[in-house]
C-alpha cells in the first residue's frame, strides 16, 4: 500500500541497462582491486593492482558518465535520485560512508611513517606512487601525496561527469572547469614542483582561515626561512593580501562563490564527487540554527587562536607559551582533521557534500558575513513565476530552503550560499538567477507577488 | 471571528496566510480531504520522477501552521448549512463559521468513454491520483497511452517515459497544445517529444477502452480505428471544479461555484476562489473558470480581504503570465499570445536556427504597443515585461532594451543581436538599434 510518505520509494524504477551494469561493474572491480593493492604480500603485484584499480575506476566512471549523460538530450538529469540506494541514504550509501570515514581515520591517525618508512595500512598504496612522486616532487611518496592524488583524481574524473551532466549550462561548464584547473594546478602540481625545487610545499589556492596555519607565527617563520628571501616573502604576502584584501574585494563583486565554488579544493570535491549527494543536505530550520551556532563559533575560535599565537610568539606574555601549542594542536585535530576530513567527506553519502563548508569552515563563515553585508551578489527571483515545487531547495547543497524566498518573490541573500547555481539550473520555471547588481534595493522583492510576512525563518 | 477555509491548496493557503496578516486575532481553520498539509500540486510529478520525496514538495515545514495559529483539519467536508453557518465533516464533527471559503479545487475529467472505470485508467491531478499511479505502474506496464495534448498530458508522458515505459499520446488537435501555442512553438515542443521517444497521434481521439480478463485496461481503440495495446491509460483532457459541497449547501453553480467580483457566492458569508470558482462577469478577454496555480494564488489573496471584511477588493487578474516545462524545454509567457494572432496585431517570431530557443513578440500594428511574449528555451524577466505590457511600450523600445529583460544565467549565449537583426529585416520601417546587452555587473 502506498502512502504519501512512501510515494517516491514505491514509484517504479527503470530497469538498469546491461551496458550500465557492465560499466558500473568495472568501477566496482577497480574498487575491489584496492584490497590486494593494500594487502598483497607481493609488493610488485600490489603495485600493479594499484594502477589497475585507478585505471578501472577512472575509465569505468568516465565511460559510465558518457553513457549515462552523453546519450541523452542535454538538460536536468535528476531522475530517481531519491530512489537509488546510493543517493538516498540506502545501504550503498551507508557502506560508502563507512568506507570513506574509515579511510580518513586511517589516513589521519594510523598512517604516519615509522622509522623504517612504513606507512601502516596504507604502506603499499603510498609506495606504489613513489615513481610518480619522484618524477613530480623529486622525493618519495608519503601518505599526503597518496591522499592528494586520490583527491585530485576524484575531482578530475567526477568533474568530467559534471561537465557531461550539466553541459547545457555554460555556467556549470566554466565553473567546473575552473575547479578542476585550480585543484590540478594550484593544489597538486604546483606544490609538488615547489618541493622538487626544495621550496616549501605551498598551496596558493588555500588561505587563512581555512588553511589556518598559513598565518600562524610558526608557519610564517618557516615560509620566510625555507622559501627564501623572494619566494618566502611572496608566499606570506600572498596569504595576507588575499585573506584581508582579495577576499573582501572579490566577494564584494561576485559573492563568496568566486572562492567556494570556483577555486576552493573542498568546494571542488563537493561540486564534483559530491554532486550526486547534494539533495541530502538538511533544509530544516533546526539545521539552520545549528549551522549558525557552529560555524561562527569556529570563526571566532580561529581568530582568537591566531591572535593568541602571535601574542605568544611575541613573548609579551611568557605564560602563554604553555597553552598556545596544545591549543593549536587541538584545533588541528578537532577542526582540521575530524571536522573537515572525517565528517566533511566521510559523511558525503549521508548528509550531503557540504557538511564542512556549511557547518564548519571558518573561511566560509568569513566569506558569508561579507556576502551578506558587503556584496553585490544576490539570487534574483523572477516575478511571480514560482510554483513552490521545491526543486531549488532540494538541490541546495548548503541546505538553504530556497523556495521560502522564491515563493515570496524575494531575492536570496544568505551568508551560506556558495553560488553553485544549481537552484537556477533545477528550477523548472526559470525563476532563479545569480546576479551581481547594485547594492541599493538589493533586498527589493518583486512587485508582482505579495510576500507574506508570517513567521517562516525566524 | 472564525474563518473556515475548505481546501488547503494554493488558494486556501494563500487566503489563510493573507487573512492571518489582516486579522491577527481571527481563528482560522483549514479543512482538507486530500492531505494533512499543503503541498505544491505542480510538483507531484517530481515525486514520481524521484527528484524529491513527498515531504520535499511541502512549501512550509510542519511547524509553520501551529506557529502561525492556523488550525488544520484533515477530513472531508460533507455538508453545508448556510442558514446555521455550519459545515459537517465526515469525522462526525461540525464546524461553525463566521465566514466560509470554498477552495475545493478541481478533479480530472474522465469523459464518458466505455471502459473509463477500468483498473489502470485514471486522471492525474491530486495526491490520491499520484498514489494510484504509483501503485498501478509499479509493475507490468510496458506501454502507456495518454489522452490529451496539454500540460498534464506532457507531464505524464515525461513521468512514464522516464521510468522506461513506451508512451503514446492521443491528441485531438493537429499540433501539440493547439488551442494555446502557435505553430512554431508547438513544433519546438514536438522536437522534445521526439527526442524523448514519445509517440504522438494527432487529430486522433479515444474511441473505446478495452479490458483484459481481470478488468484492467489492455488496449485502446482510437477514432482512426487503430488498436493500441497499453497496460495503463492516462486521461488528461482537462479538469472540472469540485462542486459536491457547494451543491450540498444549495449554492448557485454552473460549471463552477458562481461568484461576483468579490468572489462572493449566492449565500451570505460564503465565498469561493481558485479552480472551483466561476466568475459571473469575467472581464473582457478573460475566462470565467481558470484552473491555474497563479490565478489560484491571486484569488486566494483577494478573497482574504473580503473574508476579513477589511476593505474588500474586486478580483483583478492583471497582466497574464504563465510558465511550463516540456521535458528539457522551458516556456514562459507574458501578456497575450493567442495561437493565431488577432486582427490588427503583428507577431514577430525569432528562432535559433539549430538550438531550442524561440522568442515571439506580438504587438499592435498601429501603435506598435507590445501585447504579448512567448519564450521557449530562454528566460525573460517577469517584472520588466509586466511593466512593458502594462505601459503598452512600443516594440521598437522593447527590442532596443531587450537585454534588460534577459534572465538567462551568466555566460549563456545572448541572442538579442540576432533577434534585433531579424526584426529589422522583417520590419525595416521600424528598424531598431540594440541599446543594452546583458552584462556581468548589472541587473
Amino acid at each position: 500500500m502506498t502512502s504519501a510518505q512512501t510515494l517516491t520509494a514505491d514509484a517504479p524504477l527503470p530497469e538498469v541497462a546491461g551496458t550500465e551494469k557492465l560499466l558500473l561493474t568495472l568501477v566496482g572491480l577497480g574498487l575491489l582491486l584496492l584490497l590486494p593493492a593494500t594487502f598483497d604480500a607481493d609488493a610488485q603485484r600490489a603495485h600493479w593492482c594499484f594502477f589497475a584499480a585507478l585505471g578501472l575506476i577512472s575509465v569505468g566512471t568516465l565511460s559510465w558518465a558518457g553513457w549515462k549523460y552523453g546519450r541523452k538530450p542535454p538538460g536536468v538529469h535528476h531522475h530517481n535520485l531519491w530512489q537509488r540506494a546510493s543517493t538516498s541514504r540506502g545501504a550503498v550509501a551507508w557502506v560508502t560512508g563507512i568506507v570513506l570515514t574509515g579511510f580518513y581515520v586511517i589516513l589521519y591517525w594510523f598512517s604516519s611513517p615509522d622509522d623504517q618508512g612504513n606507512y601502516g595500512p596504507l604502506n603499499q598504496l603510498v609506495h606504489a606512487l613513489d615513481p610518480f612522486s619522484q618524477w613530480l616532487r623529486g622525493r618519495p611518496s608519503d601518505q599526503w601525496f597518496l591522499y592528494g592524488t586520490f583527491y585530485t583524481l576524484a575531482i578530475l574524473v567526477m568533474g568530467v561527469r559534471g561537465l557531461l551532466k550539466y553541459r547545457h549550462s555554460p555556467y556549470h561548464l566554466i565553473r567546473t572547469g575552473s575547479l578542476m584547473f585550480f585543484q590540478l594546478g594550484f593544489a597538486f602540481l604546483l606544490p609538488g614542483l615547489l618541493l622538487a625545487f626544495q621550496r616549501p610545499e605551498f598551496y596558493f589556492s588555500y588561505f587563512w582561515p581555512l588553511k589556518q596555519d598559513y598565518l600562524f607565527p610558526d608557519t610564517v617563520g618557516y615560509l620566510l626561512k625555507d622559501g627564501g628571501p623572494a619566494l618566502g616573502v611572496f608566499m606570506v604576502f600572498w596569504t595576507a593580501v588575499i585573506s584581508f584584501v582579495g577576499v573582501p574585494v572579490l566577494t564584494y563583486f561576485f559573492g563568496k562563490r568566486w572562492y567556494c565554488s570556483w577555486v576552493c579544493g573542498c568546494g571542488g570535491l563537493a561540486e564534483t564527487a559530491g554532486d550526486p549527494y547534494r539533495q541530502l543536505s538538511d533544509k530544516s530550520r533546526t539545521a539552520w540554527k545549528w549551522e549558525v551556532r557552529i560555524i561562527y563559533s569556529v570563526l571566532v575560535i580561529i581568530v582568537l587562536l591566531t591572535a593568541l599565537l602571535w601574542v605568544g610568539a611575541s613573548g609579551a606574555v611568557p605564560a602563554l607559551a604553555i597553552v598556545t601549542q596544545p591549543l593549536s594542536q587541538a584545533y588541528g585535530f578537532v577542526i582540521g582533521a575530524l571536522f573537515a576530513g572525517v565528517i566533511g567527506v566521510g559523511f558525503y553519502p549521508l548528509m550531503g557534500a557540504r557538511v564542512w563548508c556549511r557547518f564548519g569552515c571558518p573561511m566560509a563563515a568569513y566569506l558569508g558575513l561579507l556576502q551578506k553585508h558587503f556584496s553585490r551578489f544576490r539570487i534574483t527571483t523572477n516575478g511571480a513565476q514560482c510554483i513552490s515545487c521545491g526543486n531549488c531547495s532540494n538541490v541546495c547543497e548548503m541546505g538553504i530552503d530556497v523556495k521560502q524566498y522564491a515563493q515570496r518573490g524575494e531575492p536570496i541573500i544568505r551568508a551560506s550560499c556558495v553560488g553553485c547555481g544549481m537552484c537556477s539550473t533545477a528550477c523548472p520555471r526559470g525563476v532563479l538567477n545569480l546576479e551581481n547588481g547594485p547594492r541599493e534595493n538589493r533586498y527589493q522583492g518583486s512587485q508582482l507577488i505579495h510576500a507574506d510576512s508570517l513567521r517562516i525563518l525566524s | 471571528m472564525h474563518l473556515v477555509l475548505i481546501g488547503n491548496g494554493i488558494t486556501g493557503v494563500t487566503c489563510a496566510l493573507t487573512a492571518r496578516q489582516l486579522r491577527p486575532d481571527a481563528r482560522i481553520t483549514l479543512v482538507s480531504a486530500e492531505s494533512a498539509h499543503h503541498f505544491s500540486r505542480p510538483a507531484l510529478m517530481y515525486v514520481y520522477l524521484g527528484h524529491m520525496r513527498y515531504q520535499d514538495i511541502k512549501p512550509y515545514e510542519d511547524w509553520f501552521w501551529a506557529e502561525n495559529r492556523l488550525e488544520l483539519v484533515h477530513a472531508t467536508a460533507t455538508g453545508l448549512d448556510t442558514a446555521a453557518k455550519t459545515v459537517q465533516l465526515d469525522n462526525g464533527s461540525v464546524l461553525t463559521y463566521d465566514k466560509l471559503l470554498l477552495a475545493t479545487g478541481s478533479r480530472g475529467r474522465r469523459g464518458s468513454w466505455p471502459g473509463s472505470e477500468l483498473a489502470g485508467v485514471q486522471t492525474f491531478v491530486t495526491l490520491p491520483d499520484l498514489e494510484l499511479l504509483t501503485r498501478d505502474t509499479r509493475q507490468g506496464v510496458q506501454q502507456a497511452v495518454i489522452v490529451g495534448g496539454g500540460l498534464i498530458g506532457v507531464e505524464l508522458a515525461e513521468m512514464l517515459a522516464a521510468k522506461g515505459m513506451a508512451v503514446t499520446m492521443l491528441i485531438r488537435d493537429a499540433r501539440y497544445w493547439g488551442a494555446i501555442l502557435p505553430a512554431e512553438e508547438a513544433a519546438l515542443v514536438q522536437r522534445q517529444l521526439d527526442a524523448h521517444h514519445i509517440v504522438t497521434r494527432y487529430e486522433t481521439e479515444l474511441e473505446e477502452i478495452l479490458a483484459d480478463e481481470n478488468g484492467r485496461v489492455r488496449a485502446v481503440r482510437t477514432t482512426t480505428g487503430e488498436e493500441l495495446p497499453c497496460q495503463w491509460l492516462g486521461l488528461a483532457i482537462g479538469v472540472e471544479p469540485n462542486l459536491d459541497l457547494a451543491r450540498a449547501g444549495g449554492l448557485e453553480t454552473d460549471k463552477g461555484v458562481l461568484v461576483n467580483e468579490f468572489l462572493q457566492t449566492s449565500a451570505p458569508e460564503v465565498y469561493a476562489a481558485g479552480d472551483c470558482a466561476q466568475l459571473r462577469a469575467p472581464a473582457a478577454g478573460e475566462v470565467a473558470v481558470e484552473q491555474l496555480w497563479y490565478t489560484g494564488r491571486q484569488q486566494g489573496e483577494t478573497v482574504a480581504y473580503a473574508l476579513c471584511g477589511t476593505a474588500p477588493r474586486p478580483y483583478r487578474r492583471g497582466t497574464w503570465f504563465n510558465s511550463a516545462k516540456f521535458f528539457d524545454l522551458e516556456y514562459q509567457t507574458y501578456g497575450r499570445v493567442p495561437a493565431e494572432p488577432d486582427a490588427g496585431e503583428h507577431s514577430f517570431c525569432w528562432q535559433h536556427p539549430t538550438r531550442n530557443a524561440l522568442l515571439r513578440i506580438n504587438f499592435r500594428a498601429d501603435t506598435l504597443a507590445v501585447t504579448g511574449l512567448n519564450v521557449l528555451g530562454l528566460r525573460q524577466r517577469h517584472d520588466t515585461w509586466a511593466a512593458w505590457l502594462q505601459a503598452g511600450t512600443p516594440v521598437t523600445e522593447v527590442l532596443a532594451n531587450l537585454g534588460t529583460a534577459n534572465f538567462d544565467p551568466e555566460f549563456f549565449r545572448q541572442h538579442e543581436k540576432a533577434i534585433v537583426a531579424q526584426f529589422n529585416q522583417q520590419f525595416p520601417q521600424h528598424a531598431v538599434q540594440l541599446r543594452r546587452r546583458k552584462g556581468l555587473f548589472r541587473v
